[in-house]
């Protein structure tokens, strides 16, 4: 349910570094409290967010929240498929439910994160 | 089922439902330009008459409305609306009234404009009040417009930002973005009311003002209110109060007096005025006098006992609605406050919270409560125990109080409480009502227990069944087309 090579935020967004940039989604848990998501509102590639900005807006049957950058960065890809299946985000959170991809300003803010087994206890 | 065919599926080629009569005059073709005229006939649906009728009334007895079952929708105020009401508005003075005609032919619906403006004054606190805004939403965005053009009448333009609590309601923020505002959303402490601290955090010369309903969406009374505003009014920026709760205050606290500079009336949820489409609604905003010169034009004046409207205001913010509002929403809700007077209308509070509280305090003991404390006129209930324990959702509860004749209240808000339900009765219930809904909510929550299975299949006897929301959102058919 929380992968252990991933990094988690208190609003419930997971970060994974893999060949220079950072992909960013939705944890198993957020997914499951919003219910079926139907649309995802991305950012332009090229722009920039500070750590804990809203980057989108992700809107499901049940409810409405923004999406927050977990450390600051550039976007450098979006997930193009939220268009046509943001159902993604419920079926598939860590592979095909990706939202962004980005280039970390600052690594070190990635050991403000929370590892896998502190998220869960967060949800106890 | 027949019928739920739409009108289009009975449609049957050469069908008729009126006759013309045979034309007696020259026929006159080309009257239209070439490129205004149709390639092909609209495809209407043929029906007779009397299909016709059958299909919308059908259709209309479908429907769960506040005439036929409770309506327990939270923040909403569905509270039953007067017939007096649309007898008044449909006299045929009123009825027949053109909005073109000459002041000194409707001296009558000036003077009811001007005297209801004066009883909302009373009610709210406030110096002036604008009758225009069709709506609460579109009263937001009016208020939020007053803010701007009274910052920067005082050269104070850099102040951009709106702070909202995390319980205000979902068109505080949109109305802001609508305003080129920005929203600054602050917590609610362990009580569920506005955090002091947050709120002394994000005060600065840049924070234009300050959105907030009192009582909260949770239901309570902001009991630091009075600090807020001083907070906020030593910062430099203003007070908005969203009047969506306002059935609970009415004569016993006035947002003027709390230290708000703005208000605006849902005059379909406090003034027993219908919602929605069966409306419209109206949302009069009411101000302080610094704000006075900037409301929209024009206001309705009255000198030597004759009423004018007065466009001579150099400051106003414009008009933000053709005429003068929705005239017969104004009418009814004029006659809902005669009918009431000063005394029924405190009635009015005062019964609307006695009966969320008596409801919060029999379900507490069959659903968990964030807030367990006294409520104003709603509260908000949770799921969350059916959740923890049967795996049964907010959703699945809901949908079996349809099978009982009752409207859900709101559900999955105020985002700060988890499976929330926003249950607000209204004044205008009786206590036997209160108790069949007491009743059946104890029924889903033993069903949640000892079939939770069968309740997540709910509703049963209802039209349709579950609907899916989901495909109905990603994809949604927005048109009727005929088959290839």
């Amino acid at each position: 349910m929380y992968p252990k090579e991933l990094k988690y935020t208190d609003d419930h967004e997971w970060i994974r570094v893999e060949n220079g940039k950072a992909y960013v989604g939705l944890t198993h848990y957020a997914q499951e409290q919003l219910g079926d998501v139907v649309f995802v509102e991305l950012p332009d590639v090229g722009e920039e967010f500070e750590m804990g900005d809203s980057f989108g807006v992700v809107e499901s049957v049940k409810t409405v929240s923004d999406l927050f950058m977990p450390v600051a960065g550039k976007i450098v890809e979006i997930n193009e498929g939220m268009e046509d299946s943001p159902e993604a985000v419920n079926e598939d959170p860590y592979g095909e439910g990706w939202i962004v991809a980005i280039e970390i300003e600052d690594k070190g803010q990635l050991d403000q994160l929370m590892d896998s087994e502190a998220y869960q206890k967060t949800l106890e | 089922m027949k019928n739920r065919d739409l009108i289009f599926e009975k449609s049957r080629p050469g069908k008729v439902g009126y006759s013309l009569p045979e034309l007696d005059v020259p026929q006159k073709d080309n009257i239209l330009p070439d490129n205004l005229k149709r390639k092909e006939p609209a495809p209407l649906p043929e029906v007779a008459e009397g299909e016709v009728i059958r299909h919308y009334i059908n259709l209309s007895q479908l429907n769960h409305s506040v005439d036929n079952g409770f309506y327990p929708l939270g923040s909403c105020t569905m509270k039953y609306n007067p017939k007096i009401n649309e007898d008044i508005s449909r006299l045929p003075g009123f009825a027949g009234l053109h909005p073109y005609q000459s002041e000194d032919m409707t001296q009558g619906a000036l003077k009811i404009m001007a005297e209801l403006e004066k009883y909302l004054c009373e009610i709210g606190g406030m110096d002036r009040v604008t009758l225009q805004p069709a709506a609460g939403a579109h009263g937001e965005l009016t208020g939020l417009m007053l803010i701007r053009a009274y910052h920067k009448h005082r050269g104070q333009e850099q102040r951009k930002k709106i702070i909202i609590p995390d319980s205000g309601h979902g068109t505080n923020p949109a109305s802001v973005t609508m305003c080129g505002y920005e929203t600054v959303e602050i917590p609610s402490d362990d009580k569920g009311c506005i955090d002091l601290e947050a709120l002394k955090e994000v005060l600065d010369d840049k924070v234009a003002g300050i959105m907030l309903t009192n009582p909260n969406t949770l239901g309570f009374y902001e009991e630091n209110v009075s600090e807020v505003c001083r907070m906020v009014h030593e910062a430099g920026g203003l007070l908005y109060y969203d009047g969506a709760n306002a059935n609970a205050i009415m004569g016993y606290s006035r947002p003027g007096d709390m230290g708000f500079d703005i208000i605006h009336f849902n005059l379909h949820k406090t003034f027993g005025t219908p919602h929605g489409g069966g409306g419209p609604g109206s949302g009069p905003v009411g101000v302080k006098d610094k704000l006075v010169p900037f409301l929209p034009n024009p206001m309705v004046e009255e000198e030597d006992g004759k009423y004018f409207f007065d466009y001579d205001r150099p400051q106003s913010i414009g008009r933000v609605r053709s005429f003068y509002g929705n005239f017969g929403v104004l009418l009814k809700a004029f006659t809902y406050i005669r009918m009431m007077g000063a005394r029924g209308l405190k009635q009015v509070s005062e019964d609307a919270v006695l009966n969320a509280n008596y409801i919060m305090e029999k379900l507490s003991k069959s659903y968990y409560l964030k807030y367990h404390r006294n409520c104003m006129h709603e509260f908000v209930l949770s799921g969350k125990k059916q959740k923890d324990e049967h795996g049964v959702t907010t959703t699945d509860i809901v949908k079996n109080l349809l099978d009982h004749g009752i409207h859900p209240p709101t559900v999955y808000f105020p985002l700060i409480v988890e499976e929330a339900m926003m249950i607000e009765p209204t004044e205008t219930e009786s206590k036997e009502t209160l108790d069949n809904f007491i009743e059946v909510m104890e029924k889903i929550a033993k069903m949640a227990e000892e079939d939770p299975e069968k309740l997540k299949e709910a509703p049963f006897t209802t039209p349709v069944r579950r609907l899916d929301e989901a495909s109905a959102a990603r994809n949604p058919i927005l048109k009727w087309e005929p088959e290839e």
